[in-house]
């Protein structure tokens, strides 16, 4: 795969549009996890959109966020930063064969306000 | 039979590139009626319209098809010039083959066939074109402004100037609006009262311009140089021509707990009360919610002091009905609700504050007298941290999506006032961008930075939190590309702005558009700004769009230029395609009435002939020719096909329906 095509799969997986992003910094103003994420919140947005992604498979932040999605309810512009580095880690795992994701892991008493973007980075992070 | 001739215009390439403007010209010839056919390169330049003339005259034409730009474009143009050669203009009709064909496609062969449908459908309807006279309708000579600020002010003199009557309708108690509450002005820092009050002074003392403070314009009837206007005078409980002003009223009022709306609830008013010490009229009012007489029946302490017996507890509102020519709507704007930002902790903070709070802090006849004090425990804050584009440039559905405009040179202004007044305070300014277009803008932008040392910082702010009494604002810092907190003493949002809802009914009742951001819509965005689509209804200040004082004044003379252009004709021309009832097939139902916006129709009681030498009285539906505006609503939702609209007959339509349909 090559680095566009690979740019076109994450930006799909995705689903945010990176180009509404107006660079103000909001995702990293808020991210709880800041100082343990070598790749900022906003730099996940513009590094996608300029297609930079072996910088992106190769950083530590898609295993330091949290996924709190502070970062996407805070957007003034409804921009996914969250799902931008949920994006990369999924093309990650895929390349290694191993979504480990299984249905029975699901628990069986799931908190209806936990987001469901949550709970899968959750299970891509811990169950590798 | 018609004798028609038609032209087809190139538009330079516009039209020529797309369409075989030769193939559709030689092809017409053959169409039943036509008896001139040519191309052109500018059927709208000199030369154009004069071969238009020309043929008029050599061929005897009866009718004119021009295919061409919009009809919005030219048609008055070409109809003048048909007029010119002794046609009667509405035997003229545009068929549109630049924005509806030539734009929009790319295929030669494609775009000219189309252009030839286009055309023959506009002759079919030429065919059935009958000689239209328009008819005349006087001009009152006065003019309506709704919304005393700096945007009405200036207009109304500017109109009053020109020597016609203005009246300015304000809901508020006084005139001034916005821009008497705040403190200096971008970018040459002059106090903004100082140059607005000898303006709102010059209002009062015209005898030209009548003020109808604390009233609401309530129905709105007619058309452009004949409106006739109900406002509502809402019962202020003062005479206003008996009161002088003194405020012992507000020395001696026991209720004292109201909330100051001109100092954006920062300190409290009594219940009778003067909004400000400069207003216009210098009248005071009495808030019916907060008055214990007026709420209990008991008090009466400012009757008994009012040394010129202006209080009058019975007061009702009174209506009014004027008639005016033309009118401006300078509604203006206030700043959104912030609520649902709740990083900010706007709620929950104290001294969290908004910058039109900010600007009644610094006013020398603020709260505080001008000190900078916050207002948490009234001590001088030493770090202040502004936050730009708070709700503005944002789509996530709490803000605006608009950029507000107003916001960096404000703070700007702000920053470099605090840092002059108190050089010991630290200012941090956080900004997506830094938007100053303008003369002298950007140089008083760069002022705040080089030479009172503002510290901006590229980033937003994500949340703001209260730890031991220090309000703590973490946001991004890009260009250093890390996450700083800065505890401060004073958060101020530059809060995006919004048009005052009010302009929601306002815009209803003069049947006038708005955006999706409530703004008043412009007829055209570049070439008629200050118009609105409804005519005889122009626009001023901050209705329209966001914009700074100096825009808003130019824009409040513009459209006095425009009234003033309107009111000094005697005599407007009236649109003659308006709609006309067939009585012999009218069955009185009402329903065209009903549909009508704008009142054009009534009914009448008329004796019909029914043969036998016997009569009968049937009720029909009447139009007022001067007040239909030839929307059609009434042609469409008459059952018995009665309603017609002369210039665009259901004959016509159908006529236009079938050439299309025709292959």
């Amino acid at each position: 795969m090559d680095k566009t095509e690979m740019t076109e799969i994450m930006k799909e997986i995705s689903g945010t549009d990176v180009r509404k992003c107006m660079k103000c910094g909001k995702c990293s103003g808020r991210c709880p996890a800041y100082k343990d994420m070598d790749i900022k919140p906003h730099q996940f947005v513009t590094m996608l959109e300029k297609g930079k992604v072996e910088e992106l498979l190769n950083c530590s932040a898609i295993w330091n966020c949290f996924s709190c999605m502070a970062c996407v309810e805070r957007c003034p512009r409804g921009v996914a930063p969250a799902q931008v580095i949920e994006a990369v880690r999924t093309t990650f795992t895929r390349a290694q064969n191993n979504n480990g994701l299984a249905a029975e892991d699901i628990p069986p008493i799931v908190d209806e306000l936990i987001p469901q973007q949550l709970l899968v980075s959750a299970y891509r992070k811990y169950n590798k | 039979m018609q004798r028609i001739g038609v032209f087809i215009c190139w538009c330079g390439s516009n039209i020529a590139a797309t369409v075989d403007v030769k193939r559709v010209a030689e092809a017409i010839k053959a169409e039943p009626g036509v008896v001139y056919s040519a191309d052109y390169q500018y059927m709208c330049s000199e030369n154009g319209q004069q071969l238009l003339k020309n043929a008029i005259k050599e061929h005897n034409l009866t009718g004119v098809v021009i295919g061409s730009c919009s009809p919005r474009m030219h048609e008055a143009t070409f109809r003048r010039a048909a007029a010119e050669a002794g046609l009667n203009p509405y035997m003229l009709e545009v068929a549109n083959i630049r924005e509806q064909c030539s734009w929009i496609h790319k295929d030669m062969d494609e775009a000219t066939e189309k252009a030839l449908i286009l055309i023959r459908t506009a002759i079919a309807k030429v065919r059935l074109n009958t000689p239209l006279q328009e008819g005349e309708s006087p001009v009152t000579k006065r003019a309506l402004v709704i919304g005393g600020g700096i945007a009405g002010i200036q207009a109304a003199l500017d109109i009053a100037e020109a020597g016609f009557e203005v009246d300015i309708v304000e809901k508020n108690a006084t005139i001034g609006g916005r821009m008497a509450q705040l403190d200096k002005t971008f970018p040459t820092l002059d106090c903004s009262a100082c140059i607005l009050t000898p303006k709102m002074v010059d209002c009062a003392q015209s005898d030209k311009i009548d003020i109808l403070s604390y009233s609401e314009v309530e129905e709105v009837k007619g058309f452009v140089g004949n409106f006739k206007v109900k406002i509502r005078k809402k019962a202020r409980y003062v005479d206003e021509k008996k009161c002088t002003g003194c405020k012992v009223c507000m020395e001696k009022c026991p209720s004292k707990k109201g909330l100051n709306e001109f100092n954006m609830n920062l300190n409290n008013r009594t219940a009778i009360y003067i909004p400000f010490a400069q207003a216009i009229p210098n009248v005071a009012v009495i808030d019916p919610e907060q008055c214990i007489k007026l709420k209990t029946g008991k008090c009466g302490i400012c009757q008994k002091f009012c040394g010129a017996g202006a209080i009058n507890y019975e007061m009702k509102d009174e209506f009014v009905d004027r008639e005016y020519g033309a009118i401006v709507v300078a509604t203006g704007f206030r700043p959104i609700n912030i609520d649902a930002f709740n990083e900010y902790g706007y709620s929950d903070n104290a001294d969290v504050i908004t910058s039109l709070e900010l600007e009644r802090l610094m006013n020398a006849a603020g709260p505080t007298n001008g000190v900078l004090l916050r207002p948490s425990d009234k001590t001088h804050p030493k770090v202040i941290t502004f936050i730009q584009c708070v709700g503005s440039r944002d789509v996530s559905g709490c803000g605006k999506p608009y950029c507000s405009k107003v916001c960096c040179m404000y703070t700007a202004k702000h920053a470099m006032l605090i840092r002059e007044k108190y050089p010991d305070t630290e200012v941090h300014v956080f900004y997506i961008d830094v938007r100053t277009p303008g003369k002298n803008y950007d140089e008083f932008y760069r002022r705040a930075v080089e030479q009172y040392g503002v510290d901006y910082i590229k980033g937003m702010v994500g949340k703001v939190y209260n730890e031991n009494g220090k309000l703590m604002v973490q946001g991004s810092n890009l260009i250093d590309n890390e996450q700083v907190i800065i505890p401060s003493d004073l958060v101020v949002l530059a809060t995006a702005i919004e048009p005052e809802p009010s302009v929601r009914k306002i815009a209803t009742l003069l049947t006038a558009s708005i955006d999706t951001n409530n703004f008043m819509n412009e007829s055209h965005p570049k070439l008629r700004p200050v118009e609105s689509p409804t005519a005889g209804v122009y626009l001023a200040g901050m209705c329209q769009g966001p914009k700074d004082i100096p825009e808003t004044v130019s824009q409040a003379s513009a459209c006095a230029a425009k009234v003033i252009g309107l009111l000094v004709k005697d005599k407007l021309k009236t649109n003659p395609c308006v709609a006309h009832c067939n009585e012999m097939m009218c069955n009185g139902c009402s329903q065209c009435a009903n549909v009508c916006a704008y009142g054009a129709i009534t009914y009448v009681d008329k004796e019909f002939r029914i043969g036998g030498g016997k009569t009968e009285v049937r009720r029909v539906a009447s139009v007022n020719p001067a007040v239909c505006q030839g929307c059609g609503a009434c042609t469409v939702t008459c059952p018995s096909g009665a309603m017609d609209l002369s210039g665009f007959s259901s004959k016509q339509i159908m006529s236009e329906v079938e050439a299309i349909c025709k292959r």
